[in-house]
C-alpha cells in the first residue's frame, strides 16, 4: 500500500527550487533512511511528504530538526503536546494545569522506554541536547500515527545511544522515513536507502545492494 | 529606504537652538516670599519624619497600593485578552486612544460620571495601562519563538496552540513587564491623590497646606520604601492575595454619592459641543474657534516651551551628572549620590513639581526643575550602569577620575544619551501638559478649568489637542532616533531589564537553544524602550556587565 507519492514534482525552500521534478513513493512498512550532505534536500523532500500525508489525512508522527520544544515547560507537558489536536481546547487547558492520569502514566512509560524517567518532570530548558532530542522523539511517538518522519532525529546522541532510540522508534512504527547522516546507521536500520544529491536522488535500493562507492560519490566535491 | 543620517552634534544645536528661542517666553521667577526658609522648613521635616498621622498615613498607604494593583491588574487582564487581536485595526485605534491620554486626565473626566470613588481610580489607571498592555503584549507573542507553533499537531485550535506553544514562552517577560507597570501604578495612584482621591498624594497635600513638614517627610517615605522594595513584595504567587486584599480596601472607601444618570448624560449631553447639543451646526465654527485660537494654540506653545526648557535641562543634568554615579569616577561620592538619585526617579515628576511649587512659588521654574531633575536622574541612572559595563571591559592603564569620563565615558556613551533623551522627550511633554493641574498656564491648566466650570465638550477638545500633540512628539523622537544611526540606539542593556525584576534568568541552555532563532531572544523594541524608562532595572540580582558580556 502507497503510504505517499510524489510524481515529478517541484519543491522549494525559503523560496528556491530544490527539487525540480522529484518522483517518489513510500509504502507502508518500510523503513526508508535519506542520506546525503547537507543542503541536499532531505529535509525539503521530508517536508514535503509531511504536507502530503496530512493532506491525504493520515496520522503523522513527526522529528522535525528543529525541535520546537517549549523550554518552560516539563519534559510531560512537551510530550503531551503530541495530541493536542485530539481534544478542544478546555481539555487541553486543564491538562496544562493537571496531566490528567492516563495521558501521565502512558507518558511516563514512553519516557521510560526513552531513558528520560528520570527528567519527566524537569523543565526542558535545563535538559541537554542529547535529552531535548529524545523529548522530541517522546512527543513523535506519543502522537503516534501510521507513520514516523524523522529529520535527523538522533543527531545529538552518541552512536549506541543513537540505534537504542531507532530501535524504539522501529517498535512503535511499522513505516517510518528519517534521514541519518551516519551511514553505519542508515544501513543497520533501513530497509531502504535514498541517496540525495543537490536536488536529485542519485540512488534508491536496499541496503545490501547500495556499495560503498554510490555512498562516497554523495559527498565527492 | 534609508533616512538621511543625522549628525549628533546637529541634534543636539538645534535642541539647544530651540531652548535659548524658548527662554525669553519662559517665566523663570522665584515668586515666593522666602523661598530659603520654606526649603530650610521642608528640609527640616524630611530630616525628622512625624509618623504621628500613622493612622491616616497607613489607611491611604493601603489605598494607594489597592487603586495600583486593581489598576494594572485589569489592564493587564484587558490587555492580554486584547493582545492576540492587536492587528485588527479599529481595536488597535481604540488602544491607542486609551493611552495617549493621561491617567490623572482620565481621573478628572471619569469623576464627572462616577465621582470621587474607586471606580474613578481603578479606571484611570487601567483604562491607559490597558492600551499600553496590549500593544506590548502583543508584541511579546508576535517576536516569540515560531518554532513550537509550527511543529505541533495539525488541526489544533487557536487557544491550545497559544497555551501550550506561545504563552510559557512569554510568560516571564510579561511578569517583569508587570511588575514594571506596577511600578507604574504606585506612582499614577500616588499623583491621583492630588486631585482628590484618597490616596497617598492627598495626604501630601493635606499636610502641606497645614504645613505639618514632618508628616509631609513620613508619606514620602512611605512612598518611597513601598516602591523600592516591590520585587520583594510583589511574588506571583502572592498575586491572589493582594488582589482580594485591594478589593476589601477599596470597599471600604465611602464615596460621595453622584446624581443618577450621570453616565447617560455624560455621553449625551456634557461632551456634545454646546452648538450641537442645541442643534445649531452653523455655530460650530464660532464656538470652536475661540477655544482653538484662545486656549489650544497658546497652551500648545506653552507646553513646548516648558517641555523643550526640561528637555535640555534633563539632558544637561544627565550627561554631565552621571559619572557621579560610578565608582570609578566619582570615589566614595557614588553612595550619597546613588541614594539621591533613588529617591529623585522614585518620587514622581507631578510631586516633585508640586514641592518645588510649594518652595519656589508658582511660576515654570519648578515645573521645568521637577522634569529635568526626576528624568536627569532616570537617564542618568541608566547611563551609569551603562558605564559599568564599559569599565569592566577597559584596558588596564584606562585614565582614571575626570579624564576616564571625559576619554572613556562620554564618547562612547553620547549616542546612547541621545537615544534615551529622545526617547523621554515625548514622556516629559506628557507631564508638561499633565502640570498644568498644578497652574502654569500648559494644555492641562486649560482642560482643569474647562472641567471646573463644567464644560465637558470644551475638555474633550482640548484632551483631543493633547492626545494629538503628544502623538506628533512621539513619532518626531522616532523619526529623530531613527535618523540618528543604529549604534546609538542599541538598547543592548534593556535585554537585561526584562530577566530583573524577580524573573529567574533565562538559562544559558535556552540562550543556547534561542541563538537558532534570534528573535526569541529579543525582546521587542517597543518594550525595550519600555524599560529604559524604567525603575525597575533598579538594584539588581544580575549585574549588568555580566549580562552585557553576555550579549556581546
Amino acid at each position: 500500500m502507497t503510504l505517499a507519492r510524489l510524481s515529478a514534482e517541484r519543491l522549494a525552500y525559503g523560496g528556491a527550487t530544490v527539487f525540480d521534478g522529484v518522483s517518489l513513493d513510500i509504502r507502508a512498512g518500510e523503513r526508508v533512511v535519506l542520506v546525503g550532505p547537507s543542503g541536499a534536500g532531505k529535509t525539503t523532500l521530508l517536508m514535503a511528504l509531511h504536507a502530503r500525508m496530512v493532506a491525504d489525512g493520515l496520522r503523522v508522527a513527526l522529528a522535525p530538526q528543529e525541535a520546537g520544544l517549549v523550554p518552560q515547560l516539563s519534559v510531560v507537558k512537551n510530550t503531551l503536546m503530541g495530541r493536542l489536536d485530539d481534544h478542544g481546547a478546555l481539555h487541553n487547558l486543564a491538562s496544562l494545569l493537571h496531566t490528567p492520569k492516563p495521558a501521565r502514566a502512558e507518558i511516563l512509560a514512553l519516557l521510560a522506554e526513552l531513558g528520560l524517567a528520570e527528567q519527566a518532570q524537569r523543565a526542558v530548558e535545563g535538559l541537554s541536547g542529547g535529552q531535548r532530542q529524545r523529548v522530541s522523539l517522546a512527543r513523535a511517538l506519543y502522537r503516534g500515527g501510521q507513520v514516523f518522519l524523522g529529520d535527523e532525529p538522533v543527531s545529538a546522541v552518541d552512536e549506541t545511544q543513537a540505534e537504542a532510540l531507532l530501535a524504539v522508534v522501529a517498535r512503535h512504527f511499522e513505516t517510518s522515513v528519517l534521514s541519518l547522516h551516519d551511514l553505519t546507521l542508515a544501513r543497520s536500520f533501513a530497509s531502504r536507502i535514498i541517496g540525495v544529491r543537490k536536488g536529485a536522488l542519485v540512488f534508491d535500493a536496499p541496503p545490501a545492494q547500495v556499495t560503498p562507492a554510490q555512498f562516497e560519490s554523495l559527498y565527492a566535491a | 529606504m534609508r533616512p538621511e543620517p543625522l549628525s549628533r552634534r546637529a541634534l543636539v544645536l538645534a535642541m539647544l537652538a530651540l531652548a535659548v528661542l524658548a527662554l525669553p517666553f519662559a517665566d523663570l521667577a522665584v515668586s515666593a516670599h522666602a523661598p530659603w526658609a520654606a526649603l530650610a522648613r521642608m528640609g527640616q521635616g524630611l530630616l525628622h519624619p512625624d509618623f504621628a498621622a500613622i493612622e491616616d498615613l497607613g489607611a491611604a498607604t493601603a489605598r494607594t497600593l489597592a487603586f495600583a494593583l486593581a489598576g494594572v491588574a485589569v489592564g493587564a487582564v484587558a490587555g492580554l485578552i486584547c493582545a492576540p487581536f492587536y492587528a485588527f485595526r479599529p481595536l488597535r485605534a481604540v488602544l491607542i486612544g486609551l493611552r495617549s491620554v493621561h491617567e490623572l486626565f482620565w481621573a478628572l473626566l471619569l469623576m464627572q460620571v462616577t465621582g470621587l470613588s474607586p471606580t474613578t481610580g481603578v479606571l484611570a489607571i487601567a483604562l491607559p495601562y490597558a492600551g499600553v498592555f496590549a500593544k506590548v503584549f502583543a508584541e511579546l507573542i508576535e517576536e516569540a519563538d515560531p518554532a513550537p507553533a509550527r511543529v505541533l499537531p495539525p488541526g489544533v485550535d487557536a487557544f491550545s496552540r497559544f497555551l501550550f506553544a506561545r504563552a510559557p514562552l512569554v510568560a516571564a517577560d510579561m511578569w517583569s513587564y508587570i511588575l514594571y507597570r506596577v511600578e507604574c501604578g504606585l506612582r499614577s495612584s500616588a499623583v491621583l491623590g492630588f486631585i482628590g482621591l484618597p490616596t497617598l498624594g492627598f495626604q501630601l497635600d493635606s499636610f502641606f497646606r497645614i504645613g505639618n513638614y514632618g508628616a509631609v517627610g513620613a508619606v514620602l517615605m512611605i512612598y518611597i520604601a513601598l516602591v523600592v522594595t516591590i520585587r520583594h513584595w510583589m511574588r506571583l504567587a502572592l498575586v491572589p492575595l493582594w488582589l482580594v486584599a485591594s478589593l476589601w480596601v477599596l470597599g471600604g472607601v465611602s464615596t460621595p454619592p453622584m446624581g443618577a444618570g450621570a453616565l447617560w448624560r455624560f455621553f449625551t449631553v456634557d461632551i456634545v459641543p454646546a452648538p450641537l447639543r442645541e442643534g445649531h451646526w452653523a455655530d460650530l465654527p464660532d464656538w470652536l474657534g475661540p477655544i482653538v485660537t484662545g486656549q489650544i494654540l497658546p497652551a500648545t506653545l506653552i507646553t513646548l516651551i516648558v517641555a523643550q526648557l526640561a528637555l535640555v535641562a534633563t539632558g544637561a543634568l544627565a550627561f554631565g551628572g552621571f559619572s557621579v554615579l560610578v565608582r570609578q569616577v566619582a570615589g566614595f561620592a557614588v553612595w550619597p549620590a546613588r541614594f539621591v538619585t533613588i529617591v529623585l526617579r522614585t518620587i514622581p515628576e507631578y510631586m516633585l513639581a508640586y514641592l518645588f511649587l510649594q518652595i519656589l512659588g508658582p511660576s515654570m521654574l519648578p515645573v521645568i526643575l521637577a522634569l529635568a531633575i526626576h528624568n536627569g536622574a532616570i537617564i542618568a541612572h541608566l547611563l551609569s550602569r551603562e558605564a559599568e559595563g564599559i569599565l569592566a571591559g577597559l584596558r588596564p592603564d584606562a585614565p582614571r577620575g575626570a579624564a576616564l569620563w571625559g576619554y572613556e565615558l562620554a564618547p562612547r556613551l553620547f549616542g546612547r544619551f541621545l537615544a534615551l533623551s529622545l526617547y523621554r522627550w515625548e514622556m516629559i511633554l506628557r507631564e508638561t501638559a499633565v502640570m498644568g493641574l498644578l497652574g502654569v498656564a500648559t494644555l492641562g491648566f486649560y482642560l482643569d478649568s474647562a472641567l471646573a466650570t463644567l464644560r465637558l465638550d470644551r475638555a474633550l477638545m482640548l484632551i483631543l489637542a493633547i492626545a494629538a500633540l503628544t502623538a506628533a512628539i512621539d513619532a518626531l523622537s522616532k523619526a529623530l532616533r531613527g535618523r540618528l544611526g543604529a549604534a546609538s540606539l542599541s538598547l543592548v542593556q534593556n535585554r537585561s531589564d526584562t530577566r530583573i525584576s524577580g524573573v529567574a534568568p533565562t538559562s544559558p541552555a535556552v540562550t543556547e537553544m534561542g541563538a537558532n532563532t534570534q528573535a526569541r531572544a529579543c525582546v521587542p523594541r517597543e518594550m525595550q524602550e519600555h524599560l529604559t524608562s524604567a525603575l525597575s532595572d533598579r538594584e539588581t540580582r544580575f549585574g549588568l556587565q555580566s549580562l552585557l558580556r553576555q550579549s556581546r
